[in-house]
């Protein structure tokens, strides 16, 4: 069965970029608007990848990231964070956080597919 | 793989273009409250969104231009730099310089670089500015530690992950799994660290590794690969070639455990309840799309009338089939009313879009004029059709600029006038019947009726030494030629008069009035239909063709009495209705249609009123009142002076839509002005 990956990203052209560029190397793509949105799908489903965001409105990917640890099921899951090179304290505070690393903007398709593989598969 | 990524383009656009906005209100209300985080947040989010995106689909200048932006913002965020006057301005006008940028990306051609160019200068010296407060944390970017080092041989690596590891989501086999790719790896585990079964917790990591890899790696490559576990293991990468290396440097290499770098994280907990106006769902549709769903609904709502008529025509069915069928289609009925309101819906937009551009209006322009102006909007949920509000921006742009230059007196003038220094503009919108309301008021000076009246009598608009009636004068700004320059006069060279807004709005079906007190203020209320598709028609007979009459325009209605209509010489004829005298016109003379027993006596008088003045339609018959679904003339048959469009009624026919405005217009034109010939009869009796 093809890897889940939960794709979260306030920007709609963001995240349809990532969805189509990451169903289009097989996985499958769930979209969120923002954190809370994330959270809420992340209790129903088992992701295998979570790709979040750091800037959203309601919830941030750093909340996001804490709150996912500290579901049972996220324990161990991958969470990438993406950030711009112009705040490389949120690397940090994205790892601090519990995330498992960080894609830097702007990625290409590309890029963001090299990145997902070294945590999948 | 590659992947196409000019299909998000438009969608980035359209999301930039909203961000902008965004922006351009947070920035706008950041003036009137100061320092609010939640609003800069909200600013800086807009900005930090279209960098990202833009650097994503490749354009460089709006990624370096909002890259400036977001900095300093950051900056401010951060409390590392303090707001300013000048940064708002800097801000906003960058604002409008990224939303040319991305109108000329989105329209193909290319923006002025001058403007971002002097704007970006300006921005980075505001940042220059803040230096001194904090440093340059865009500067200090994450720059791998001896970058450019390169092992020739390759490198010895003592990998020991801390034992939370597995909690990150990292894997240490994984991150073996990648330096395998970079060369030849020997690989030895260290289980020392093991603890007897019974100890051990299954999910932590008692492992680690000294690894030998072989090959032309740089540093930087083996540093990217355990990036994401800095702070989650200790780390030792030595060259493999400087065998001999001093004892010093390897001690100074161990001194550098990655985690010592770790950041305290920033307090980032925002409380997220407090979900902003603007933020919440919303779709995105087609324009084309739902105009063609209004289509399919408008022909809906004949085969319902259709319907209706044949229920009506079968009495002498049988009774308990009727009974059915009268329900069925008492049902349809119902069910047609609620999708075409569903599907009108879809159209119909917050009033705020058109509301949206005047705190930025108010803030440039009473700067401009050193006034001080506070704008109160309320209301801005109300919802109107899409149409309706692109053409009523315009008018509402020039009231509300009228407000700001006349209305609205200088601070010192309303200080010893005993008013607030600051003026206040408050704009209104709310649903009333079938319409919508705006109402633009201010607390200014008020119309000066004297110069008013004066210009008037200049232009023999009122007649010299009367006594005038205050609201026919106030009336009066919005005839035609109405110099609005030397009386309530307008940002001069804009070449648009208040006789231009009464016109645009009366095109949309509505129409504008204003009262006004001297010394405390004048309130515009303009009130509009909630759609252009629909209308409420009264269907007059004439001959054997039936035409709709608008019911907004429709004064009243009579049966007509010969001795009543006048001729005028030369100038067709007029009907005497109580003191006052109206020019008629006969539709069945007028459209070219033969009726057997055309006499004036048997028929009916419409007076219709357009444009301020009063026209009497003589018809045959009037029938009933019903909603008709307007279809364009224009682009199915050609224009037809006297006609706005065309209708299908529940039999089939085609019913024309009898324009008010252009048919005041014609009679005008063809017979006197009914002034004047109210003149000559007076006189002539």
């Amino acid at each position: 069965m093809a890897a889940m990956i939960l794709a979260v990203d306030d920007s709609a052209s963001m995240r349809q970029m990532v969805a189509f560029t990451l169903k289009g190397a097989g996985f499958d793509v769930t979209e969120a608007a923002d954190g809370a949105e994330a959270l809420q799908l992340a209790k129903s489903k088992n992701f295998n990848l979570v790709l979040t965001d750091v800037n959203m409105p309601n919830m941030d990917g750093i909340v996001l990231t804490r709150e996912l640890r500290k579901l049972p099921n996220y324990k161990f899951t991958p969470i990438l964070t993406l950030t711009t090179e112009s705040t490389p304290e949120k690397k940090q505070e994205g790892k601090t956080a519990g995330a498992t690393g960080w894609l830097v903007k702007p990625f290409n398709p590309e890029q963001l597919l090299s990145t997902i593989k070294r945590v999948l598969g | 793989m590659t992947v196409d990524v000019t299909q998000f383009h438009q969608v980035f656009f359209e999301e930039s273009l909203e961000h902008l906005a965004n922006m351009e209100t947070g920035l706008l209300q950041l003036d009137a409250v100061g320092n609010d985080p939640e609003l800069i947040n909200v600013i800086f989010r807009g900005a930090h969104s279209i960098k990202g995106g833009s650097g994503t689909f490749g354009f460089q200048a709006v990624a370096e231009f909002t890259h400036l932006m977001e900095t300093l913002l950051e900056r401010i965020r951060s409390g590392k730099a303090a707001i300013s006057p000048e940064i708002t301005a800097a801000l906003l006008e960058s604002v409008d310089a990224l939303r040319d940028m991305i109108n000329a990306l989105q329209a193909g051609t290319d923006a002025d670089p001058t403007r971002s160019a002097s704007l970006q200068q300006r921005l980075a010296a505001l940042l220059a500015g803040a230096e001194g407060a904090a440093p340059d944390s865009s500067a200090a970017k994450q720059t791998p530690s001896s970058a450019g080092s390169s092992g020739d041989g390759g490198w010895r690596i003592r990998f020991r992950p801390h034992r939370h590891i597995f909690q990150t989501g990292n894997d240490p086999y994984r991150i073996l799994r990648e330096l395998a790719a970079l060369g030849e790896l020997e690989v030895s585990v260290d289980v020392s660290a093991v603890p007897p079964l019974l100890d051990m917790e299954p999910e932590s990591c008692y492992l680690s590794w000294d690894l030998l890899i072989q090959g032309q790696i740089t540093r930087a490559e083996i540093d990217e690969i355990f990036a994401w576990v800095e702070g989650d293991c200790d780390l030792n990468i030595q060259p493999l070639t400087n065998q001999k290396t001093p004892v010093a440097a390897l001690k100074a290499a161990e001194a550098r455990p990655a985690g010592e770098k770790a950041v305290p994280a920033v307090a980032e907990g925002r409380p997220a309840a407090e979900r902003r106006q603007g933020e919440g769902e919303s779709i995105r549709v087609g324009i084309e799309k739902i105009d063609a769903i209004i289509n399919m609904v408008g022909e809906l709502v004949i085969t319902q009338s259709m319907l209706s008529q044949l229920g009506a025509a079968v009495n002498e069915l049988n009774p308990a089939a009727l009974e059915n069928l009268r329900d069925g289609l008492a049902q349809l009925e119902r069910n047609t009313r609620e999708l075409q309101e569903g599907v009108m819906r879809i159209r119909m937009l917050p009033i705020s879009f058109a509301f949206s551009r005047f705190p930025r209006l108010v803030h440039d322009l009473s700067l401009k004029l050193e006034k001080k102006v506070e704008l109160k909007v309320s209301g801005e949920q109300t919802e109107l059709d899409k149409t309706v509000m692109e053409k009523i921006g315009d008018p509402l742009v020039h009231l509300v600029r009228n407000a700001i230059d006349h209305g609205i007196e200088l601070p010192e003038a309303r200080k010893a006038q005993g008013k607030p220094e600051t003026g206040q503009i408050q704009l209104d919108a709310y649903h009333q019947g079938g319409n919508i309301v705006i109402e633009i008021s201010d607390d200014g000076a008020g119309l000066n009726r004297e110069r008013i009246a004066a210009k008037a009598r200049e232009r023999g608009l009122l007649p010299e030494g009367e006594p005038f009636d205050e609201q026919r004068v106030i009336d009066l700004i919005f005839e035609p030629g109405f110099s609005t320059a030397d009386v309530v006069s307008d940002v001069s060279g804009r070449g648009v008069g208040m006789d231009v807004v009464r016109r645009n709005i009366r095109d949309l079906g509505g129409n504008v009035d204003v009262t006004s007190q001297p010394g405390q203020g004048s309130r515009f209320t303009i009130r509009l239909p909630l759609t252009l598709a629909i209308l409420d028609g009264q269907l007059v007979r004439v001959g054997n063709h039936i035409y709709v009459a608008p019911l907004v325009s429709i004064v009243e209605s009579l049966q007509m009495h010969t001795e009543r209509v006048n001729v005028v010489a030369g100038r067709g004829e007029v009907y005497r209705l109580r003191d006052e005298y109206i020019p008629i016109m006969d539709l069945r003379g007028m459209f070219g249609i033969k009726a057997a027993d055309a006499k004036l006596a048997d028929s009916l008088l419409v007076v219709v009123e357009g444009e301020g003045k009063k026209v009497g339609l003589v018809v045959d018959d009037l029938l009933g009142q019903q909603q008709v679904v307007i279809k364009s003339l224009e682009s199915n048959f050609k224009p037809v002076a006297g006609i706005s469009g065309a209708t299908i009624l529940g039999d089939g026919t085609v019913a024309l839509i009898l324009d008010a405005c252009q048919l005041v217009n014609m009679a005008c034109s063809s017979a006197a002005d009914a002034d004047s010939v109210s003149g000559q009869l007076t006189a002539a009796a």
